[in-house]
């Protein structure tokens, strides 16, 4: 029995204010510009014409760091690539997210070899994985809508 | 810097984990004296570094600029960011389980690497393809060159600023998706085609879905053009930037659209006529001045070549097997597995075995749409090979970017970049 049954129809909505601030967020994460491999070029689809990730809140891809609100790895990454990765991610702001985008930013994929380290889980915390090697946009703007389901169910927290 | 392990799988971290001091990121002074000119270390000249997170270094390459003022000094390439290993893991690989490997070097055209390594294989072992598995590859190649120009002609449009046309490209580039789709099965990575042939028929609808390419794309390109061709703006971000001569071109072992933008004819498919793309009529566009323009030129017109090259290999499309009856590398039809046990001994053994190549050593090269795409392929009589080497076409366009750019303005060196198409899976492998 909230305020709006008591005084009738106001046109006023209640919630938490955890509810709003997450329903903000989840509906416009700005990705960072960021791509490494083969799974750069199904994000870039994604982005593109047919599949359309400004459906999502998502068009605004930032190249810059500072100004961006996801992390979407995707491809390998290389043990050169790797404190490079990890500085960009501390570069971004809280609150931050990860996308592991395929096998190989997910696992390692095909290349169990020196070069490429196995799970960018390693060097970052991952929010979300996505499966395929690449996986088709469908599926990364799946992965996208888990992590907004994610996002909407998270406490409001002190971010270091 | 230091790196802290993620929460999640922490028990693999010790091992595992990037050990960070054993990766040099930055030179020591010594190095960077024999790099840059003493003007530099006075503070005469600035130092920026440029990538490897940078939107228009198409991947992860990164690049350490000297400028003085907006003009640059000199142009180092550090490249090696997406180093995957390929070519070691190769040598541990069955020669058919190499081939989803060859996809993912030039992510841009999977299928003429597929053919690249093919190829090798089947010049090394000596198996004959049919001629309806030659032509189906020739239309797939002529195919898989549009994909690649479609995606170099969006970024680098959309790199100059001209953010419409990479909409445009990405919209076709969906039609050619999905014919690979409808081949293969997966839209990017195909490993459709195998030592011997195909991995099997095109399905019924094939012909329908790349006529729908040929009628759309005439027109789509006349768009393109009407965009940039003699638009005053991308004339003045191409026209004479990033010259190179024909000598110099040939020396630093560029291929492709690059050697033929300085006016080379070189190409492949006229120099050693592959899959028989000597059956067919076309014609190598070439350029004069070798500048950001006349590269551009020359791939446009190759959507048209490769156009005409589809239409040739469509109305000429032979019926028959699309894999050799060599059954010692090409597997079984599925229908004689069922009764058959020598067929099922056969499959088993190509798939947990392998077929084995003799001893020796070959080289194949195919046209891809950034260059010569070759392989050098070495056997030891085993079903895995002894060394595998991909001539990477992006590797070797690169390599003159820091002559290029000398003397350029800032904003040019992205033009620079956008022209020559590198794709970084390929140069770094």
């Amino acid at each position: 029995m909230g305020l709006e049954q008591k005084l009738g129809d106001m046109g006023i909505v209640t919630t938490s204010l955890e509810k709003a601030v997450n329903w903000a967020r989840s509906n416009a994460i700005w990705p960072m510009l960021f791509g490494l491999a083969c799974c750069a070029i199904e994000m870039m689809s994604t982005q593109a014409s047919r599949y359309d990730l400004s459906r999502f809140g998502m068009e605004l891809m930032r190249a810059s760091p500072r100004q961006s609100d996801l992390m979407i790895v995707a491809g390998r990454v290389s043990r050169k690539m790797a404190p490079v990765l990890r500085n960009l991610y501390d570069q971004m702001p809280d609150p931050k997210w990860v996308i592991a985008m395929g096998d190989c930013a997910s696992c390692g994929g095909v290349f169990n070899n020196y070069a490429i380290v196995q799970g960018v889980d390693e060097i970052v915390p991952v929010d979300v994985y996505v499966a395929g090697c690449p996986p088709r946009p469908e599926t990364l703007i799946d992965g996208i809508m888990k992590l907004q389901e994610k996002i909407r169910h998270e406490p409001l927290r002190k971010w270091q | 810097m230091t790196i802290v392990e993620s929460p999640i799988r922490v028990e693999d971290a010790p091992q595992n984990a990037v050990r960070v001091e054993d990766v040099q990121l930055d030179i020591t002074l010594e190095q960077l004296k024999k790099l840059v000119s003493p003007r530099a270390l006075t503070g005469e000249t600035m130092l920026l570094n440029m990538g490897p997170q940078h939107p228009s270094t198409h991947g992860v390459l990164r690049l350490l600029l000297e400028l003085d003022g907006e003009t640059i000094v000199s142009c180092i390439p550090d490249i090696g960011y997406l180093h995957t290993g390929i070519e070691k893991t190769a040598e541990g690989k069955t020669y058919l389980k190499v081939i989803p490997l060859t996809d993912r070097t030039d992510y841009l055209a999977p299928m003429s690497n597929n053919l690249a390594f093919c190829g090798a294989v089947e010049k090394l072992v000596g198996i004959d393809v049919p001629i309806r598995a030659q032509y189906l590859r020739v239309i797939l190649m002529e195919l898989t060159r549009m994909n690649s120009h479609l995606v170099w002609l969006g970024t680098h449009a959309l790199d100059i600023g001209a953010m419409s046309v990479f909409l445009y490209c990405m919209r076709e580039r969906e039609m050619i998706l999905d014919i690979y789709e409808a081949v293969s099965g997966a839209r990017m990575m195909s490993s459709y085609i195998r030592p011997g042939g195909l991995w099997r028929d095109v399905p019924a609808h094939f012909p329908q879905l790349v006529q729908r390419v040929l009628d759309v794309f005439p027109g789509r390109i006349l768009e393109y053009e009407k965009l940039l061709k003699e638009n005053p703006l991308w004339k003045e971000r191409t026209v004479g930037i990033g010259k190179i001569s024909a000598q110099d071109a040939i020396a630093w072992g560029m291929t492709g659209p690059c050697l033929r933008g300085s006016g080379v004819n070189y190409d492949v498919r006229k120099a050693q006529p592959y899959s028989s793309y000597d059956h067919f009529e076309f014609s190598v566009p070439l350029g004069s001045h070798g500048d950001v323009y006349d590269r551009y030129k020359c791939r446009m017109e190759e959507f048209n070549q490769s156009l005409k090259i589809i239409k040739q290999a469509m109305d000429r499309l032979p019926p028959g097997p699309v894999m050799t009856d060599d059954r010692k590398v090409a597997p079984p039809p599925k229908h004689e597995i069922a009764y058959s046990m020598e067929s099922l001994i056969h499959h088993f053994k190509l798939w947990t075995e392998g077929f084995r190549a003799p001893e020796g050593e070959v080289y194949f090269a195919v046209e891809s749409g950034k260059g010569e795409y070759g392989v050098l392929l070495s056997g030891d009589g085993s079903p895995k090979p002894r060394r595998v080497h991909f001539r990477a076409p992006s590797f070797h366009n690169l390599q003159p970017l820091g002559e290029i750019s000398k003397g350029a303005l800032l904003a040019d060196i992205v033009a620079i970049i956008g022209s020559i198409d590198i794709v970084l899976g390929d140069v770094d492998r």
